[in-house]
């Protein structure tokens, strides 16, 4: 793998600290008019999403890590394991559930959704930023009720709760957004 | 379309530079400093291990000679006070290669000046009043003196002049910079660069000038030991809002010291696998004719100006900055 110098540190790159794939935030170079010039680096650890600060001297340097996004199709869960596939290649990944993570309350069967592979090994999941999801579990609607305001807790097919305006049913697909976990419409099948 | 010809700093920028500089010249020009230009090409430059220098190869046939871009007109500066100029400063570019980033541009402009039998107290004093000169309007705050040993134990609780690994060491991991242990191990001189500029500069000159002065002996550079205790220097640094905006010193006019101290430099650049450079000679022989009693300082104009306009980035207030240059 490369091997990456202090003034090479740029948002994005991929390098690996203490033996960790980490993801390069933020670099500001640092020197006093007289002394030792410095990087302060911010970095995300991509393995536990923590994002910490580093200094480093200039010149130091570190090693890059092998990490791509790849676009899979979610297939499923096994129970213990997630599996997921490459639609171009039909090449198969597996992982486990602490690796998905939150995620995993958004994927459906045949979803695509990005997977992170670090040394051709899944290290995160992201879901789409949108998923159309049916309701399999809700209070009652109100009759006319067509405000928004309010709202009560839905279960989704994945096992997602959201809350959704009062006028929803189950058996409904819905819309929602997977950043922020709310619900955005209703969706015609 | 492609923007890349248009200036990074705005036309309003460009018009508080021209106003600064004027201001500046007024104000030199009121106590009878005079102007000067020295080479921004040199055969010689700074042998300071922390600077690393731009060359220039120079044709005149049938010679071809490396020529260096200056990293600061001091050498050629305190010719000039040698040969009796009297009070000088200058506005000139510096070059510093590899130094990029929110506040540093490899091509920036300086200015520097030298007063004949000033003392750094003297020179504080004249640094305040064209600091204020500048700002004034801008609800800056009284300026503060501090010495570099309280202010260091201000905000560390560590003694900068006693270097003791144990207590260093202790505060680098209980203040989260425990990174400065493997990266500095037992380099005082480093243990302080590293702890100012991370834990203690950013709170210097809150919305005013702060001056820290009596720097540490092992951070003397070019500037004179003090009298009364050998070890501090005549050393004073500027700062405004945790910017560091210039450097000054009660100057070393013993050439034989400045001597030694270039050959230390050289020694580390040895050490270092450093471009080698050869000492300024000429510096040194006008040493020895006799620089006059003074004390200089250099500011970073473009720095003065980021403060001036309450820009975030020096590319802000440069026309182009080096990838756009």
């Amino acid at each position: 793998m490369a091997i990456y110098s202090t003034n090479e540190f740029k948002a994005g790159l991929k390098i690996m600290l203490d033996n960790d794939p980490c993801a390069i935030i933020e670099n500001e170079f640092v020197k006093p008019g007289k002394g030792q010039a410095f990087s302060r680096v911010k970095i995300r650890n991509l393995k536990t999403g923590r994002v910490i600060e580093r200094t480093f001297k200039s010149g130091e340097s570190l090693e890059g890590a092998d990490v791509v996004d790849v676009e899979m199709q979610y297939l499923y869960n096994d129970g213990q394991f997630r599996h997921f596939m490459v639609p171009d290649t039909f090449e198969q990944y597996q992982t486990e559930e602490k690796v998905v993570g939150d995620s995993g309350k958004w994927l459906k069967d045949q979803d695509t959704c990005t997977v992170t592979l670090w040394n051709d090994a899944p290290l995160a999941i992201s879901p789409p930023n949108f998923v159309d999801l049916s309701i399999t579990e809700t209070d009652p609607g109100v009759r006319g009720d067509t405000s928004g305001g309010g709202g009560k807790p839905a279960v989704l097919e994945t096992g997602a709760v959201v809350r959704v305006p009062l006028f929803v049913q189950i058996g409904e697909l819905i819309r929602v957004d997977t950043r922020t976990g709310e619900y955005v419409s209703r969706v015609k099948e | 379309m492609f923007q890349d010809w248009r200036p990074t700093c705005s036309l309003d920028l460009l018009r508080l530079r021209a106003q600064t500089l004027s201001r500046i010249r007024q104000f030199f020009s009121e106590r009878s400093v005079m102007e000067v230009e020295t080479p921004l090409l040199s055969h010689s430059c700074g042998t300071d291990p922390q600077l690393a220098f731009f060359t220039s190869e120079y044709c005149f046939s049938p010679e071809r000679q490396t020529l260096f871009l200056q990293t600061s007109p001091e050498f050629a500066m305190k010719r000039l006070l040698a040969a009796g100029t009297g009070s000088i400063y200058q506005i000139g570019k510096a070059f510093r290669n590899g130094e990029s980033g929110r506040f540093h541009n490899p091509e920036f402009t300086l200015l520097e000046w030298y007063r004949v039998g000033f003392t750094l107290p003297q020179l504080m004093d004249e640094i305040t009043d064209l600091i204020e000169a500048l700002f004034v309007g801008k609800g800056l705050q009284e300026t503060q003196r501090i010495s570099y040993q309280d202010v260091f134990f201000l905000y560390t609780g560590l003694n900068s002049l006693e270097f003791s690994y144990q207590s260093y060491c202790a505060y680098a991991i209980e203040s989260g910079l425990s990174e400065a242990i493997s990266l500095c191990e037992h380099d005082h001189a480093l243990w302080l660069d590293m702890l100012f500029s991370h834990k203690v500069q950013l709170n210097l000159g809150d919305n005013s000038l702060c001056l820290v002065y009596g720097y540490p002996a092992c951070q003397s550079s070019l500037a004179r030991i003090n009298e009364h205790c050998d070890q501090i220097t005549d050393r004073v640094e500027l700062f405004m809002n945790g910017v560091e905006l210039g450097n000054g010193y009660y100057e070393l006019t013993d050439a034989k010291e400045q001597s030694m101290r270039f050959d230390t430099e050289l020694a580390i650049r040895q050490e270092n696998n450093l471009p080698i450079m050869v000492k300024d000679q000429r510096l040194i022989d006008a040493l020895a004719a006799g620089l006059p009693e003074c004390s200089g300082i250099a500011i970073g104009l473009d720095r003065l100006l980021m403060l001036l306009s309450g820009s975030k980035s020096i590319e802000d207030v440069l026309a182009f900055p080096i990838y756009r240059a």
